[in-house]
């Protein structure tokens, strides 16, 4: 019997239209659409909220009110899985990318890609990192041979739009400033949290390709003319900001 | 890991946000404990289990979930289970609480905690779930009463007399939301004191306080809403002052979750029912003094 009725409060929580359980009544025995909906707001509130957690970026582009009603629209579609709602709203910057109304900001989704970023790196597993220091106790020559261990927040992203500048801009107290110096281009990002701070990277083509064919698993000397084609090499420039960010753990040599 | 006592003491604590980090392990304030929702510690790693780390080096520690949906007529989430217990094992807290409600049905999660009925069916539910979830964690837990808003006509147990059975028949603590209880009796239109009076005190683990909103239902009656995002109401105190004359000092949360204030605001807040435990805890050491 609560199995129906429950079954009845959950499809009365999920659909608006839908008709309230038979079973619930106030104190004097009527049904008081009032009084459920109180669950009703307190349900699409709280995973709005969530959601305005995870994205204050997005939410700030295009305001609270616009922000509340994609969230809503999204959350009446896609209910957390699990009660651990940091993990909740993973889908979103898709589901931005097919709304008509953010067609003015075509960028919209990109920017929610990387506050989902910064949200993994955020809540990822902890791991020290190691310096490029570390790599002078292998024996001269074979350093081509290692390959190196990421930290597990480690995260690149792509977009044809300058969305970490974008981002990075809305760090700060008057966003707008920064927001009118934007570069004409798409960057490439990496977000990594060696300790306590999300780091949000901009790297250059050259070093996107080369450290993520580092990170794809390829040795340094397998990684270095894969990216010989990109542009100007300075890979051991790349390799020492790489460390420096605290994304590299360790390495394996894999000769 | 050296660790602040595991007991938690018989005066206040707050709920532990993300934006009071710092005050706390900058001013290390005077308060008895913390609690955490568990449900934001269930990441791999990062700041939250950095700070919670250090927190519970100099704080006692209680563990509340908000997600296990104890009132649902599915079976609990192994899973859940499971990453609570990593929590249980890594902080120790030495309460761990949950909730007289539901929250998920067929893989959603609603995220919030939702009426069910009383009755003979839902108590064998719910004391099946509460024993597993005892024997997964090896702990005993502490099950919170509800803020409601509807009544079920299906129900043939009062509340009181509800959860009692389930603390009898499984040996779980109550934790006794005070604030709750004052919502749901104005919304049922129950005398709250009574609620109280008949409340099995002697399963009661731990106090919530928290502020609520208030609006009218479809017919213009009074409809309290548990909204933790104010300050307590002088009514509430006053029946938490009454309550611990039922019940005797006991660890007292203030609940503080939308709307967060600053870190003194929060504090300040602690520090009256720090003030109302005490004076409790006097009277029980000299109860001839007025």
């Amino acid at each position: 019997m609560w199995r129906e009725t429950q079954k009845q409060f959950a499809a009365a929580l999920r659909d608006p239209g839908s008709p309230l359980p038979e079973a619930i009544s106030n104190t004097n025995g009527r049904t008081s659409l009032k009084r459920f909906n109180v669950y009703r707001n307190n349900v699409a509130v709280g995973l709005i909220d969530a959601l305005a957690d995870t994205y204050p970026v997005v939410q700030a582009l295009v305001g609270d009110d616009f922000f509340k009603s994609i969230a809503r629209n999204f959350t009446r579609l896609f209910l957390p899985g699990s009660p651990v709602l940091l993990n909740y709203g993973e889908d979103f910057a898709d589901f931005i990318a097919t709304q008509s109304e953010t067609a003015p900001t075509p960028y919209l989704s990109d920017v929610a890609r990387l506050e989902w970023a910064w949200n993994r790196a955020y809540h990822a597993a902890d791991k020290a990192p190691i310096g490029i220091a570390d790599l002078a106790d292998n024996p001269e020559g074979t350093v081509a041979h290692l390959s190196l261990q990421f930290h597990p927040s480690v995260q690149f992203l792509k977009s044809d739009w300058p969305i970490v500048s974008i981002w990075q801009a809305h760090q700060e107290k008057d966003p707008q400033n920064l927001l009118g110096q934007l570069p004409d281009r798409g960057e490439q990002a990496l977000v990594v949290r060696p300790k306590m701070t999300v780091q949000t990277r901009v790297l250059d083509p050259v070093a996107y390709a080369f450290i993520k064919a580092l990170y794809d698993g390829h040795t340094l000397g397998q990684a270095s003319p894969l990216v010989i084609d990109t542009g100007p090499l300075d890979l051991s420039g790349h390799l020492a900001a790489l460390f420096e960010t605290g994304a590299i753990v360790g390495f394996s040599d894999l000769t | 890991m050296t660790r602040a006592d595991t007991t938690i003491p018989s005066r206040a604590g707050v709920g532990l946000k993300a934006c009071h980090y710092h005050d706390i392990l900058g001013g290390k304030p005077d308060i008895g404990w913390f609690e955490v929702h568990a449900e934001n510690f269930m990441g791999a790693g990062g700041p939250p289990h950095a700070y919670l780390s250090s927190i519970r080096e100099a704080y006692p520690v209680s563990l509340h979930g908000v997600g296990l949906s104890i009132g649902g007529v599915e079976d609990l989430d192994i899973d859940h289970l499971d990453r609570l217990k990593v929590l249980v094992d890594r902080y120790q807290p030495t309460l761990f609480s949950e909730h007289l409600a539901w929250s998920s049905h067929r893989a959603a999660f609603f995220n919030d905690l939702l009426a069910a009925p009383y009755t003979d069916e839902t108590l064998d539910l719910v004391c099946a779930h509460v024993d597993q979830v005892q024997s997964h964690l090896n702990c005993k837990m502490l099950l919170e009463n509800p803020a409601t808003y509807i009544v079920f006509e299906t129900s043939t147990y009062d509340e009181v007399d509800y959860l009692s059975e389930i603390a009898r028949r499984t040996g779980c603590g109550l934790l006794l939301d005070v604030n709750n209880v004052y919502v749901s009796c104005i919304n049922h239109g129950r005398d709250a004191k009574d609620y109280i009076n008949r409340f099995p005190v002697t399963a009661v683990g731990e106090i919530h306080l928290a502020g609520h909103n208030e609006d009218r239902d479809d017919e213009g009656g009074r409809l309290l809403i548990d909204s933790h995002d104010r300050p307590v109401i002088d009514p509430v105190w006053e029946l938490y002052a009454h309550t611990l004359t039922c019940t005797g000092a006991l660890p007292t949360l203030i609940e503080w979750d939308n709307n967060i204030p600053e870190w003194p605001e929060l504090f300040a807040q602690g520090q009256l029912a720090d003030a109302i435990v005490t004076r409790t805890l006097q009277r029980t050491e000299n109860p001839h003094v007025a």
